[in-house]
């Protein structure tokens, strides 16, 4: 409680009461809103004022194997959350197995686009492939580029966890890396629904 | 954080978010033929099928930013400054889809 309490006497003195780099990872974060917000206004824009020649999304894409994907990236949120809580309780070894099975699950996701991107340029379908194929590997692509980023991100915090550089007390790296995995699922949950089911 | 508020139950709101994924697949694909017969307009069926699945869509981000990113639990300010972005892009959208709806 005591805690609690100088906690709260110190957030009355910092407007947004969080740390810096979480701050800073809030404010990308709303940059990156309006990034994906741009691609999927382009989306509307280019698809509803094309002429009716677009295809449904089954018709020239994998729904199920993207469907599965999509859980797929669920799940390694979950993984991500629960070595956060697994830090807050000072517990190093949750910690670093939940983020060991966050990279993994995360770059089965960038495992299985890639497959599905050979998958449909074989088949014939490009990014030349008119508007349609610009704008669904511009959409997919920046999406699995932010994935393949946070993959990255996260070896690196996990290389700092086998250090034991992450304690009860200090795991802003942990935290941060998070909330920027977490808005990705969040972005991939809208993009699934917008390119592959509408 | 954790010592604020009670733990969140991730492993539920996983399985909340599984369920609808399943039911948003569903809806893209049974929806159609399941109303078939009740004799509705394909550009309303088209307009309904959207609507139910941009609603479940924002219903599972929500799910993720208020429970894995914990933002439930964040002050205030912090809420207002992770909602900003959203009304500017709302904004753009709406505008957007002025234009053909």
């Amino acid at each position: 409680m005591a805690t609690h309490s100088a906690q709260a006497a110190r957030f009355e003195q910092t407007s947004f009461a969080v740390g810096d780099k979480k701050l800073g990872m809030w404010v990308f974060l709303a940059s990156e809103v309006m990034f994906f917000t741009g691609l999927i206004g382009s989306y509307i824009i280019l698809r509803w004022g094309a002429s009716s020649s677009w295809p449904a999304p089954n018709e020239v894409l994998n729904v199920p194997i993207t469907a599965a994907n999509t859980f797929l990236l669920i799940c390694s949120s979950v993984a991500m959350v629960k070595a956060f809580a697994a830090i807050e309780e000072g517990n190093q070894k949750g910690l670093k197995l939940w983020l060991l099975a966050t990279i993994v699950m995360g770059a089965s996701f960038v495992g299985v686009q890639a497959y599905e991107y050979i998958e449909l340029v074989h088949h014939g379908f490009t990014p030349a492939s008119g508007l349609y194929g610009s704008t669904f590997y511009a959409m997919t692509g920046f999406h699995g580029f932010h994935v393949t980023m946070g993959v990255l991100c996260m070896i690196w915090v996990l290389g700092k966890a086998m250090r034991g550089h992450y304690t009860q007390e200090n795991h802003q790296g942990v935290e941060v890396i998070g909330l920027y995995w977490h808005f990705v699922d969040l972005v991939w949950i809208l993009l699934f629904t917008i390119v592959y089911l509408i | 954080m954790s010592a604020e508020h009670k733990k969140p139950r991730y492993m539920l709101v996983w399985g909340g978010l599984a369920l609808l994924t399943a039911i948003e697949v569903g809806t893209a694909f049974v929806v159609r033929s399941a109303l078939s017969g009740f004799g509705i307009s394909e550009d309303t069926m088209t307009m309904l099928i959207i609507v139910i699945l941009i609603g479940l869509a924002i219903w599972k981000a929500m799910l993720v930013a208020l429970y894995f990113m914990h933002l439930k639990w964040e002050t205030r300010a912090l809420k207002w400054l992770a909602a900003a972005p959203l009304l500017p892009a709302t904004i753009m959208i709406v505008v957007v889809l002025m234009e053909y709806v």
